[in-house]
């Protein structure tokens, strides 16, 4: 087995700040499935002081437990001691990728699957119809395990894609302009929520002026550790809002929201860059936040809603705090068709690119999140991100389920006002 | 690292699961110590069973094999409980975790060892009922490793330590027997005989490895008042203390933070609590809605007869909520000033809380040391944090001495050196100060009754234990 000495890599003045309380353990999803404490937040934090201070080398076991960890930074929300797992995490993962001797395949699914095609909007477009078309005709039997994975998930297209999602009142005075962060994933597989994005921020007052269109954000490559490559995304996208006149950024997916937020982080040695990076962070709303200033007006219950649960996309509830934004409008417009989903703030093992790295672990996840659901007896499950949207539909079914249908906050609610 | 024999490894595969074991020295490190951190050395081997069945197997392995077993829990102990002294192998139940049922008719509910305990009152709370027992650390602990260390928290005060929430467990000897403690599943609630189940309690992990417990539920107050108390000095919070329990009034909670303490804690989480305070309290009353309005109004005027400078309530569901997170996140809060600290939990009656408060500010600056306090104050369980660098070595003499100084003063005035977290390897040496030495016979004696051979969890509890090679000083917490 291959065994690296690793240089020191970790800001001892953030790795120290982890007490080893433990008190992270059971809010950790792998640690939850596994049980295995080098699965644990405080474990792999153990390891990776293991690993800085030279205590242990690198080796392919020691990997896995870092590679495992889906940064959903459940530990992070409820560390007492304020420990920024996060950016320990890609401090060492980026370190690790410098060091390690990935097997092939393992290497090109990481910097050409994840890294580059699922980031490069017009090679995304090339590969997406013929794995639609792969899934409609029941092809993908034939692909090796963890692509077949990913073709599963590539949602089809809606059945009437003619009719946008749209919102036009006369009344709603603008408050403010908005840019749309319209995010290099989303704006292949998921036009449709960013349309309802816009109609809905529209309802919401602002007057949406841009978007970003194709640009990536960076947050892959950063949390796979490609910090590099992070910081010369985050420069454009940040340049790009620089040269619009926007009061807001509007982002949909909670992992981009997220590392948008903290894009000063990637700049810690760079005073100019670090004070554009929080200029342009201090604009970045989720969409959740903006559907937050719906008029009331416009919430009017309705009687015939289904049963409805909400799920936490983790880089919304735990790296954003944001929890009582999107259950407030839904109780409002649900009333006691809201129900609570057990487990809520429990990754569906989505986690970015991680259904692609982590097949085993995230089809554990997934199923324990459909277990979870189908209990509430709800028809909808109500979410802000995309990754969560495709990992829950593919493990629903999986488990057998046709009749639960998983939907992003911004479509859902700009049905629920028509 | 003394490894395990790969035959022996082989004889655990075959009976959890290879994915079940852990040999490997550089993933066995992270279990080298529990939230104790001064000590630290590595298992042997770690298994992860999925059942009783395949934990008695495991540990007949142990036995036959001699080597020593180290039943683990969430691994939150404060006082080395769970440090492999001389390897050995570590049989966590993480992986034993459900609520296996509720019973809400005869208030009970059957879960496995490594449920956490938190989750019990959740999986329970729809019934109107609750698990009582809250430990601070209750969102990562388990139920097995509260009944190895009998672990109470701030409502101990009113409901009682885990002992009596625990109505009987199954648990798996150090030969590998399987027997049954106390109440049986679907048993009435009185047991013939002596209480083993309660002298299994408390046993840190000596006595074998519980697989099952049956906990008794409580029912959720009707209403709580939740008051918070704001006091120039120590001392007269402390009288406020004694005055409150004096008349009577059984608070469900009656907690302590000092002014450092608070400053730390009002900095991590802006609760708005007054930075210029020299103490607060936390005072909860619960129970039924009448006459709870009269004991708050007695309450508040033992406050301010006592110089409070003011008594607030919590007007809200969250509004409470957030106070409890503050408590009982306060230590981690203290990370802000200071790179390192330790922690103790001696008890004093709590008629000598004024007197023992006045000599901890004493020892405070003797030592030159800051020592912040946040405790259970009803129940007189002290929690001073003892603030140093561990890059200056005589700093962390003077924290050690500052620490046994305190503890041993706990014991003159007729209290003990741990109300709740247990001996473990960290207070080894005070038990000799705390007991004669028939007491520590007859202890002996009676974990011998359960493990002839002491080879569960050895090394702990009892004086003359063998002591880690490298006892350095690291950081340390308090609850
Ligand atoms: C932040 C913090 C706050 C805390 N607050 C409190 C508090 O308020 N009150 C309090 O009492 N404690 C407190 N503690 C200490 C600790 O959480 C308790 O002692 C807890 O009961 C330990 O549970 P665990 O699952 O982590 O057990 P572990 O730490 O894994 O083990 C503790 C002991 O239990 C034994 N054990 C574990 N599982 C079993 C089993 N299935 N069968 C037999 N023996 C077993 C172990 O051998 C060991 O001796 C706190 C700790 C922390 C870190
Ligand atoms: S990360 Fe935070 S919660 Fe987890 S062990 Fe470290 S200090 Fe405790
Ligand atoms: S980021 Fe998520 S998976 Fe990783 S250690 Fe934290 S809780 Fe566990």
């Amino acid at each position: 087995m291959n065994q690296t000495q690793l240089p020191p890599f970790l800001d001892r003045s953030k790795s120290d700040a982890c007490i080893h309380c433990g008190l992270c353990l059971q809010s950790c999803p792998t640690f939850l499935e596994t049980g295995n404490e080098n699965d644990s937040p405080r474990g792999r934090i153990h390891l990776m002081r293991g690993l800085d201070d030279g205590k242990i080398l690198l080796t392919d076991r020691v990997a896995t437990h870092i590679d495992r960890c889906l940064g959903c930074r459940a530990c992070e929300a409820v560390c007492p001691s304020g420990v920024e797992y996060g950016a320990m995490l890609e401090a060492t993962r980026h370190t690790i990728t410098r060091h390690r001797t990935m097997r092939l395949p393992q290497r090109l699914l990481q910097k050409v699957v994840v890294e580059r095609m699922l980031t490069w909007p017009n090679g995304l477009r090339l590969a997406v119809s013929p794995a639609r078309g792969m899934q409609r005709f029941g092809l993908t039997r034939v692909l090796p395990q963890r692509l077949r994975k990913l073709v599963e998930l590539i949602p089809q297209k809606p059945k009437n894609s003619t009719s946008q999602p749209s919102f036009h009142q006369e009344k709603i005075e603008v408050k403010a302009t908005a840019g749309m962060m319209s995010g290099c994933v989303a704006s292949v597989l998921f036009g449709e929520t960013n349309q309802a994005t816009v109609a809905l921020a529209q309802a919401c007052g602002y007057q949406i002026i841009v978007s970003s269109g194709d640009l990536c954000c960076g947050a892959i490559h950063a949390h796979s550790g490609n910090l590099p490559e992070a910081r010369k995304r985050a420069q454009r996208m940040i340049e790009f809002f620089e040269n619009t006149e926007t009061d807001v950024v509007i982002v949909n997916a909670a992992g981009c929201g997220s590392t948008m937020k903290e894009y000063p982080q990637f700049f810690s040695n760079n005073a100019e860059w670090r004070q554009r990076a929080e200029q342009c962070s201090s604009k970045v709303r989720d969409v959740t936040e903006i559907a937050a200033e719906l008029p009331a007006s416009l919430k009017k219950k309705k009687q015939e809603h289904p049963r409805t649960t909400y799920h936490d996309a983790c880089h919304l509830c735990h790296a954003q705090h944001i929890t009582e934004q999107p259950r407030t409008l839904m109780q409002e417009i649900l009333g006691n068709n809201f129900v609570e989903l057990p487990e809520s703030d429990v990754c569906c093992g989505s986690a970015g690119s991680y259904n692609i790295t982590q097949p085993e672990l995230a089809g554990r996840l997934g199923s324990r999140k459909a277990r979870n659901i189908i209990a509430t007896g709800a028809t909808v499950v109500v979410t802000a991100n995309i990754g969560c949207i495709m990992q829950i539909r593919a493990s629903l079914q999986s488990a057998g389920v046709q009749d639960i249908q998983v939907v992003h906050i911004a479509d859902w609610a700009i049905q629920a006002i028509q | 690292m003394k490894l395990v024999p790969t035959h022996v490894v082989r004889q655990l595969e075959e009976t959890v699961g290879k994915a079940n074991v852990i040999a490997q020295p550089d993933e066995l490190i992270v279990y080298e110590c529990d939230a104790y951190t001064l000590e630290r050395n590595a298992p042997q081997a770690v298994v992860l069973p999925g059942s009783t069945d395949e934990v008695a197997e495991a540990v007949r392995i142990c036995a036959a094999h001699r080597l020593p077993i180290i039943p683990r829990g969430a691994g939150t102990s404060l006082s080395g409980t769970v440090l492999a002294v001389d390897g050995g192998i570590v049989v966590a139940t993480t992986r034993m975790n459900q609520v296996l049922s509720i019973d809400p008719r005869n208030r009970r509910a059957l879960v496995e060892p490594g449920c956490v305990n938190i989750w019990v009152t959740r999986a329970a709370q729809h019934h109107g009922l609750h698990y009582a027992p809250d430990p601070s650390s209750q969102m990562a602990c388990t139920i097995g490793g509260n009944i190895a260390t009998n672990s109470g928290g701030p409502h101990t005060l009113k409901y009682g330590v885990t002992t009596n929430h625990i109505l009987g467990f199954q648990m798996v000897l150090p030969d590998g027997q399987i027997v049954w403690l106390g109440t049986e599943p679907n048993g009435g609630e009185d047991t013939p005989g002596p209480d083993l189940r309660g002298a299994a309690i408390g046993s840190e992990g000596m006595f074998g490895i519980v697989t099952q417990a049956l906990l008794r539920l409580t029912p959720i107050p009707q209403e709580y008042r939740t008051m918070l108390a704001v006091f120039e000095t120590v001392e007269d919070a402390s009288h406020a203390v004694s005055q409150i329990i004096a008349s009577g009034i059984v608070p469900a909670a009656l907690e302590m933070m000092d002014g450092l303490i608070i400053q730390a804690v009002e900095e991590r989480y802006g609760f708005g609590f007054p930075l210029d305070a020299r103490a607060i309290l936390i005072i909860e009353l619960d129970g039924l809605r009448a006459g709870l309005g009269r004991q708050a109004e007695q309450a508040t005027s033992f406050c301010l007869g006592n110089n409070a400078r003011e008594v607030r309530q919590a007007q809200t569901e969250k509004e409470r909520n957030e106070l409890w997170k503050c408590r009982k996140r306060a230590f981690g809060a203290v990370g802000k000033l200071s790179p390192n600290f330790m922690t103790h939990d001696g008890v004093v009656p709590r008629s000598k809380l004024p007197e023992m408060m006045r000599f901890i500010s004493d020892v405070s600056a003797r030592y030159g040391m800051q020592i912040p306090n946040v405790f259970h104050a009803g129940d007189g369980n002290l929690h001073p944090l003892i603030l140093y660098n561990e890059r200056d070595p005589s700093q962390i003499q003077r924290a050690i001495a500052a620490g046994h100084e305190i503890l041993r003063k706990c014991i003159q005035l007729g209290g003990s050196v741990t109300g709740e977290h247990g001996i473990g390897v960290e207070k080894i040496d005070f038990m000799a100060e705390q007991f004669t030495p028939d007491d520590l016979d007859a202890m002996r004696a009676l974990r011998k009754v359960f493990d002839p051979e002491e080879h569960c969890n050895p090394h702990k509890m009892f004086p003359g234990a063998m002591r880690c090679a490298d006892f350095v000083q690291r950081k340390q917490i308090p609850a």
